[in-house]
């Protein structure tokens, strides 16, 4: 990383009367990554980009692009651009008047202006749609001919408002891949907001996980699924069996963690309370005793086909413990089937409770 | 039930003719009798013939009285569309205090009858010592009608408006490019439509007027003056014209709007 | 720091906002107050003062006024009037409105509400013109009824307060028409489709649904009645043939032959205070935003 970070929030602060939309967010990010902020709504996640691209001011903190302070600037004046929902494109303007609108305002003229618009659509994959009107395109289209005006002007930085929302489900796939790779090929660095934690593992390179106007999680989308700091963090990035324990004791990094269902070993990063919840992935379950840590034994509750595999709830009555887990998809489920289950230390992950 | 339904049809379609009729009768009497050739617009109906139109183009009271109205319309039109939007941009798009009670006070000539505005208009002059003046007859078609203008337009600047001019900024623009570049045009036909309203409304405006000139007068006041001489074609012929004129700006409104509902 | 209290950053925000917002509203405000607010307390002051600048402010001209009943009747005729107006044209639109809005196609209702409100392009003077030419002795109404043998004289139909009556009333169906009209075709129309589903007639869930909703436009439709029917100069002049003095009427014989501005001040002052009573009275049943 170079001396300093390319987008640095630091410490933001966002009170509006007596709701904090943003409560003392730090943020540090190099140039070049496809950051994705995800939360539910009320997380803080839509303000904090509007706070980066100049529609809000902060409360308190500092916001800096490329070395620059931006806190106080107007969103004219900031090297930012932005993917608004809705996309808002100029209705009275032709595809080209709306990808050649920044330009127009930076005084680019003439040859050198049809050149830059012709390739930005050209990079959007509507190259020729330049004379066409707004409302002669699909909604797709309108997407891709807002990224073309808020790329051709080069901003430092890319802000989309959960850009792909209002689109199905083979439509957003397709320009998720599109999105990340306009990303690789033009370098700059995007922040994109999204309450789709699918969406967010398939483009960031870094997730910032939020909830109630603080950051709760921040790291690449391996790390933050697989050992989530934070027990919001786990279940916001998709199922897992909680089991309630207590720390007794650690021997190198690994805890010993009392449960309900038996003493097992769990790693984490737990902070310093005692009282801890262990989160494991459905995939990370082993029938039989295939896994160090043993996880006693469950009847299955119910199966349900997924089509790759099964997932199963199964629940251990004399611990009351309710797991969820998979079986491969040629497997003999029957209802109250007893199954042994057991799993790795690494995969059992604690935190906070 | 079909035969209740049937006779509620019945009856709705006599009332709604019995409506219309009573509604276009007179204007279709004045349109018809301009035609008339004779000396009195009454039945039975002669005819037709141009005469009359002709005899009203030859007049020149009538049509200094036209030529007045033409400029007091043009002039307190675009004076009220540029007023009226630029508080309605202002008003719409920024927070402050007391904003609610600017748009009470711009509103504020709607509430009363014109009578008061020329009146008010009347006494000032009086009490400045100044004379009547087709100034003051614009001055006076700018307070009634700015109201108007500011709520035709403030109608147009709503939240999908906000956000493209949002968007104009994200990518550079000042405050005066958004407006020209991007919120004008966009509500251009909100504009003209405006314009027109207010167009119509001065140029039929006869008791402020009537109230603030004495020898430059608008063509309403010429009409009322011709109306001394009791029922006469040529009267007809100057109502119908006028008539025609707000149908035609009408239908330019109606397929500005129109053209734009389509998008 | 308090909720309260706004950040430097926060304040210079909201000062560039103000100073935007009040450059840009500022001059609309200021024309309306320069000539429309100034001249009413110009007015006003001018009502407090007798003909001929010499004495002190009083309110002699307003006793004058109420004292005089040739000046009270003017009143009483013009509150009259309005009110019959009001009411006849409200009756009369409002089926009118409900057919255009329920009856008519879709597809003809921008058409059929253009023809309904037709004549509002004509000039207000010439619309009184047209009536008098179908009202006057030799008028259309006559002939038809001659030449039925209805009658074998003209019928006396113009120059009365009935005539003003009809001109007033020919004007506001129209725009009474237009206002309960543009309400009417806001009421959801599962409203209805909700009351009748729960066993209400036809006849029941007009009553208890639509009636009720379109209270706005009824309301929006008689304030404006009101303001411009009570104001009107040219419908009894051209039509009421002097027969009932209306106050505007009188306001303008003050103006032109007594030369009198003052008094015409104070009842100009008078009639507009009527008005602002008949809008203290009916404003909160004008919104529409509860649809």
């Amino acid at each position: 990383m170079t001396n300093h970070p390319h987008l640095d929030i630091a410490a933001v602060r966002k009170v509006y009367g007596e709701v904090t939309a943003l409560d003392d967010v730090s943020l540090a990010v190099e140039q070049g990554a496809y950051v994705v902020l995800l939360g539910p709504s009320g997380s803080g996640k839509t303000t904090l980009l509007s706070a980066i691209g100049g529609f809000i001011i902060p409360t308190s903190g500092r916001i800096s692009i490329a070395g620059r302070d931006v806190t106080t600037l107007a969103p004219a004046q900031r090297p930012t651009t932005t993917l608004f929902q809705d996309y808002a494109l100029f209705p009275h303007m032709s595809v080209a008047g709306n990808v050649g609108f920044g330009l127009k305002i930076r005084r680019v003229g003439g040859a050198d202006c049809d050149k830059r618009i012709a390739a930005a659509l050209e990079m959007v994959g509507l190259a020729g749609y330049g004379k066409r009107g707004i409302h002669e395109l699909s909604g797709g289209q309108r997407q891709r001919v807002a990224l073309a005006r808020a790329l051709v002007v080069e901003p430092e930085i890319l802000l989309l408002d959960e850009p792909l929302g209002a689109l199905d489900l083979n439509l957003r796939r397709q320009m998720q891949d599109e999105l990340m790779d306009l990303q690789r090929r033009t370098g700059r660095s995007f922040v994109h907001v999204t309450h789709d934690q699918e969406e967010a593992m398939a483009l960031a390179s870094l997730i910032v996980v939020m909830n109630k106007g603080r950051i709760e999680d921040m790291g690449t989308p391996k790390r933050i699924y697989e050992r989530p700091a934070t027990r919001f963090t786990a279940t916001f990035m998709g199922e897992s069996t909680q089991i309630a324990g207590r720390i007794s004791g650690s021997q190198n990094g690994i805890f010993n963690v009392t449960t309900a269902i038996g003493h097992l070993h769990a790693v984490g990063d737990a902070g310093d309370g005692s009282e801890v919840t262990l989160i494991l992935r459905p995939e990370n379950i082993l029938v039989g005793a295939a896994g160090h840590v043993a996880l006693g034994t469950a009847r299955i509750r119910e199966a349900v086909f997924q089509g790759a595999h099964y997932r199963v709830l199964a629940s251990s009555e004399a611990a009351g413990q309710e797991f969820v887990l998979r079986l491969p998809p040629d497997a003999r489920v029957e209802q109250g089937m007893a199954l042994s289950l057991s799993c790795q230390a690494n995969r059992l992950v604690a935190v906070a409770r | 039930m079909r035969w209740t339904r049937r006779l509620g049809n019945l009856v709705s379609g006599f009332y709604l003719t019995a409506c219309y009729i009573f509604i276009l009768l007179p204007v279709a009497v004045l349109i018809l009798f301009s035609f008339q050739d004779g000396r009195l617009p009454v039945p039975p109906f002669h005819g037709p013939t141009l005469n009359w139109y002709a005899t009203a183009i030859a007049n020149d009271r009538l049509m200094t009285g036209l030529g007045n109205s033409l400029l007091v319309g043009l002039s307190s039109s675009a004076l009220s569309v540029i007023l009226g939007f630029l508080a309605a941009y202002g008003v719409s798009r920024y927070e402050f205090a007391g904003k609610r009670l600017l748009q009470g006070v711009i509103i504020l000539p709607l509430a009363v009858s014109y009578l008061l505005v020329g009146m008010g208009l009347l006494v000032s002059l009086s009490s400045l010592g100044l004379g009547p003046s087709l100034a003051m007859v614009v001055i006076g078609h700018v307070v009634i009608n700015m109201p108007l203008a500011f709520a035709i337009c403030l109608a147009q600047l709503g939240e999908h408006q906000r956000k493209i001019e949002w968007a104009a900024r994200d990518l550079g623009a000042s405050t005066f490019r958004v407006l020209t570049l991007v919120t004008m045009p966009m509500i251009a036909p909100a504009l003209i439509a405006a314009f027109c309203l207010c167009f119509t409304l001065s140029w039929d405006e006869f008791i402020i007027a009537f109230l603030v000139t004495r020898f430059d007068v608008t063509l309403p006041i010429v009409i009322w003056t011709m109306l001394r001489g009791g029922l006469n074609p040529q009267t007809n012929a100057v109502g119908s014209f006028i008539f025609l004129c707000s149908i035609l700006l009408l239908l330019v409104v109606e397929l500005l709007l129109f053209r734009k509902r389509r998008e | 720091m308090s909720a309260s209290e706004l950040s430097q950053n926060e304040k210079l925000a909201t000062r560039r906002a103000t100073l935007a917002g009040l450059a840009f509203s500022l001059p609309a405000v200021a024309w309306i107050g320069l000539f429309f607010a100034a001249p009413l307390v110009i007015m006003s002051v001018y009502s407090l003062m007798p003909l001929g600048s010499e004495g002190s402010l009083s309110l002699d001209n307003y006793r004058h006024f109420f004292g005089e009943p040739a000046y009270v009747q003017a009143i009483w005729n013009s509150v009259v009037t309005t009110a019959i107006v009001v009411v006849v044209s409200l009756l009369l639109a409002y089926p009118f409105a409900y057919i255009l809005a329920y009856k008519v196609p879709k597809r003809w209702q921008r058409l059929a509400l253009a023809c309904a409100i037709l004549p509002f392009w004509t000039s207000y003077v010439v619309r009184s013109y047209a009536w008098l030419l179908v009202l006057a002795p030799t008028g259309i109404v006559n002939w038809v009824l001659m030449g039925l043998h209805v009658t074998d004289r003209p019928i006396t139909l113009a120059y009365n307060p009935g005539a003003t009556d009809l001109g007033f009333v020919h004007f506001f169906i129209m725009l009474n028409a237009l206002t309960i009209y543009a309400n009417l075709v806001q009421i959801n129309p599962r409203y209805v489709l909700a009351a009748q589903d729960l066993g209400a007639s036809a006849w029941r869930s007009f009553i208890a649904v639509t009636l009720p909703l379109s209270i706005p436009g009824m309301t929006v439709g008689a304030f404006l009645t009101v303001v411009l029917c009570i104001g009107d100069f040219i419908t009894p002049q051209i039509l009421g043939g002097n027969k009932e003095l209306l106050l505007p009427q009188v306001i303008m014989m003050q103006i032109q032959r007594q030369l009198d501005l003052p008094m015409a001040s104070t009842m100009s002052l008078v009639l507009t205070l009527i008005v602002a009573v008949v809008y203290l009275v009916l404003q909160r049943k004008m919104r529409m935003s509860r649809l």
